[in-house]
């Protein structure tokens, strides 16, 4: 299980484990009452009709705890995400979490470039699959690259890259291999076109 | 191992959590009947999440247009970057939601007896009674300017045909002519979109009339993401210096203006006359005309429970969205959806015996103001029980930063896109 190990997510384990003993929880909004207010940008339910704004319907909570506690302390790069982040206490990110990765991610098939799709398949086979499992559609602490948008994605491997997002150290691994091997950042492009349009 | 420890752990707070939600009502709201009047983005949400929060609860909704035209993205139609008909929305997945739909004119709400009556002469008892009737214009607020006048000088501040006019006389109007708009005074609905709205314009005349100029005459001293705003306009649109696209006059320095001449087409200003090619005219504003007749109102706007959106002067009766003097939040179609789910959970719980729930705002509004160039203000509301107001979340929030790199204003245009298209399927999807 290689996933256990992304080091990063252990300090929010620490923290995570800690929700249900605050008694304050009982006194915030509920957790559908505070989900429900991020509907206008992402959907109802976290489901984006796009184009560009992330699902995050289906997101593990870890990795939904992760994302949250990076754009509240700035370490994220976002454009108005921190801003949003910061109004949320540790019990209340985790309470929409638990929400969230119970809705399903509609899928309803985003336009992409086909011949690009085909030949990013084979290289996410070999460079990103180890962790974005079963289509990418699998998250567990890595987020789900299954029918996210296409500008969402490009954006994050931008952000990755210009170390505006930290990446996790084996991840980074790979990334630098893609683009020995493949010429580049370019070499990204495919395989974007080919988790985006999975549907 | 350690996460497999956390995961069990997590599971066991979520099963505390969805036993209390799944809690035995102690008196289900079965057969209760609410209806609500408008359609808009705080009525159309409050219907829909009612509809989400308990089944059982018969859902009526009056409305009296057949569609929707968003005002929101409608400043991209003065530009041409968007056609109206992308702006319209029906009630068919109200519908489907369960929601009873009707199409007629609202003009009585009776609070004793419970009952709604229509301009077709139905008559619809409810239990409780959602009122979002958005705003109404302060005709006579500026000398000469009357709803007749509008057919010839638009406010287009509610979208649909006034939209497509504005639109005809920017299409119409030669270059080199002169485009003004009255901004109008403080409080109104979209804080920031009379500076979007000229920057839109700003952005057509470039390219297709590069002769023209804008000039805002307003009623104020300062505006929403004014230093966003400028500094667009000056990327953009020369502003600051004098081949300046948009002129700007705030009152201290003679904007504030005091009649319109619709026959000359002329604004008077204190000092001045102004003459203008087009003419765009954003009357002030105050609560639907539906409130006052029901007797909803306080002053121009319907004074409510922050909480519930119950109104303080008639029970039984909730007021949101932009006819609600819901002040913190700015009068905005996200506030609206934001504050008709708050409503709805209210609602619902109210009518089967339990205390409304806590509950949570949020509000954000894009403005796109260049290509590729957008900025958004963001807030995270509580409620603050003591003073029944709506208070944003200390250290959250607020605009764009100023220095945001232009990458960051290009994302946030199809941040934007992604918001209005999200957002209209929750409300009307
Ligand atoms: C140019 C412009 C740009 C904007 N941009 C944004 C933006 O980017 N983001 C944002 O969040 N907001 C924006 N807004 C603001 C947003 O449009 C309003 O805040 C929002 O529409 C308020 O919703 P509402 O439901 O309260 O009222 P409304 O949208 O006005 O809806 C009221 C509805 O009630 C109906 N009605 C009224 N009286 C009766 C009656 N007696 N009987 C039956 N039906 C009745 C009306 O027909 C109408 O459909 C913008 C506004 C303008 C003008
Ligand atoms: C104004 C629109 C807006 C609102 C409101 C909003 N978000 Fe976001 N969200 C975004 C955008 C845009 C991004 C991409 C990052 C950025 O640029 O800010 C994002 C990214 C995210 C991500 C990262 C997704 C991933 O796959 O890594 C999470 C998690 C998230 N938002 C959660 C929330 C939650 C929870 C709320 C409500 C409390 C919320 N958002 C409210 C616009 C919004
Ligand atoms: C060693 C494991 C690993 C490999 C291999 C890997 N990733 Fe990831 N990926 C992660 C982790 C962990 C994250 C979460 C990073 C964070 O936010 O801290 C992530 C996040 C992402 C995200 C952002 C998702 C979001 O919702 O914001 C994208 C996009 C992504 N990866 C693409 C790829 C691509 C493309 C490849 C193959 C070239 C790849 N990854 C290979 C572990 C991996």
């Amino acid at each position: 299980m290689m996933k256990s190990s992304f080091h990063r997510l252990l300090g929010v384990a620490v923290v995570a484990g800690t929700i249900g003993l605050a008694p304050a929880a009982f006194a915030q909004a509920s957790p559908e009452m505070m989900a429900d207010t991020c509907a206008g940008c992402h959907g109802t339910d976290g489901s984006s009709n796009g184009p560009a704004t992330p699902t995050i319907a289906s997101l593990s909570a870890d990795y939904f705890i992760l994302s949250m506690k990076d754009y509240k302390a700035g370490k994220r790069q976002s454009t108005v995400m921190g801003r949003i982040a910061k109004a949320y206490s540790d019990d209340d990110i985790a309470a929409m979490a638990k929400h969230f990765q119970t809705k399903p991610f509609h899928r309803p098939g985003q336009k992409v470039d086909a011949a690009k799709a085909k030949e990013g398949k084979a290289l996410a086979k070999k460079y990103c699959e180890s962790c974005h499992e079963d289509e990418g559609k699998v998250g567990e602490g890595v987020g789900v690259l299954a029918g996210q948008m296409l500008p969402y994605l490009q954006y994050s491997i931008a952000d990755f890259l210009d170390g505006k997002r930290e990446p996790e150290k084996r991840q980074k691994v790979k990334f630098d291999a893609l683009m020995k091997d493949k010429g580049g950042r370019e070499a990204f492009e495919p395989i974007l076109h080919y988790y985006a349009g999975v549907k | 191992m350690f996460m497999i420890d956390r995961r069990k752990f997590i599971a066991g707070v979520g099963a505390t959590t969805s036993t209390m939600l799944a809690a035995p009502h102690v008196a289900r709201a079965a057969g209760a009947r609410v209806v609500v009047v408008g359609g808009g983005p705080a009525g159309a949400t409050a219907a829909k999440y009612l509809r989400r929060a308990d089944p059982s609860i018969e859902v009526t909704l009056i409305e009296a247009n057949k569609d929707y035209y968003t005002c929101f993205m409608s400043n991209e139609v003065l530009s041409g970057e968007r056609t109206l008909d992308s702006l319209k929305f029906g009630y068919a997945g109200l519908a489907k939601a369960g929601v009873e739909v009707v199409h007629d004119l609202v003009v009585g709400i009776d609070g004793a007896a419970k009952v709604v009556t229509t301009q077709g002469g139905q008559k619809f008892p409810y239990d409780r009674c959602i009122v979002a009737p958005g705003i109404d214009f302060a005709w006579g607020a500026l000398p000469g300017y009357t709803a007749e006048a509008a057919e010839k000088i638009p406010h287009a501040w509610k979208a649909g045909p006034q939209t497509a006019l504005l639109r005809k006389q920017l299409e119409a109007m030669p270059d080199g002519g002169v485009f003004v708009m009255v901004a109008p005074p403080n409080p109104y609905r979209c804080p920031p979109g009379p500076y979007e709205r000229a920057s839109q314009v700003a952005q057509y005349f470039k390219h297709h009339k590069p002769k023209s100029k804008i000039i805002i005459l307003d009623t104020k001293d300062g505006f929403s993401k004014q230093k966003l705003f400028e500094q667009a306009w000056a990327k953009f649109y020369g502003f600051g210096t004098d081949k300046s696209l948009i002129e700007w006059v705030p009152a201290s320095k003679g904007g504030k203006p005091t009649a319109l001449d619709v026959a000359g087409m002329a604004v008077q200003t204190e000092f001045d006359t102004v003459k203008a090619a087009v003419i765009n005219v954003i009357p002030a504003q105050k609560a639907g005309k539906i409130a006052f007749d029901a007797g909803l109102t306080e002053g121009n706007w319907a004074p409510v429970n922050k909480a519930t959106f119950e109104s303080k002067k008639i029970p039984g009766i909730h007021v949101l969205g932009d006819g609600s003097d819901a002040a913190t939040m700015p009068k905005s179609g996200y506030a609206a959806n934001s504050q008709g789910k708050v409503t709805a959970a209210a609602v619902a719980a109210m009518l089967s015996g339990k205390a409304a729930p806590t509950p949570a705002y949020v509000n954000t509004c894009y403005s796109i103001a260049g290509e590729n160039h957008a900025f958004s203000v963001a807030g995270v509301y509580t409620y603050d029980a003591e003073k029944n107001a709506i208070a944003e979340v200390q250290g959250s929030g607020g605009l764009s930063p100023i220095d945001a790199s232009d990458e960051d204003r290009k994302r946030e245009v199809l941040y934007a896109q992604s918001w209005f298209r999200n957002i209209t399927a929750d409300i009307w999807g």
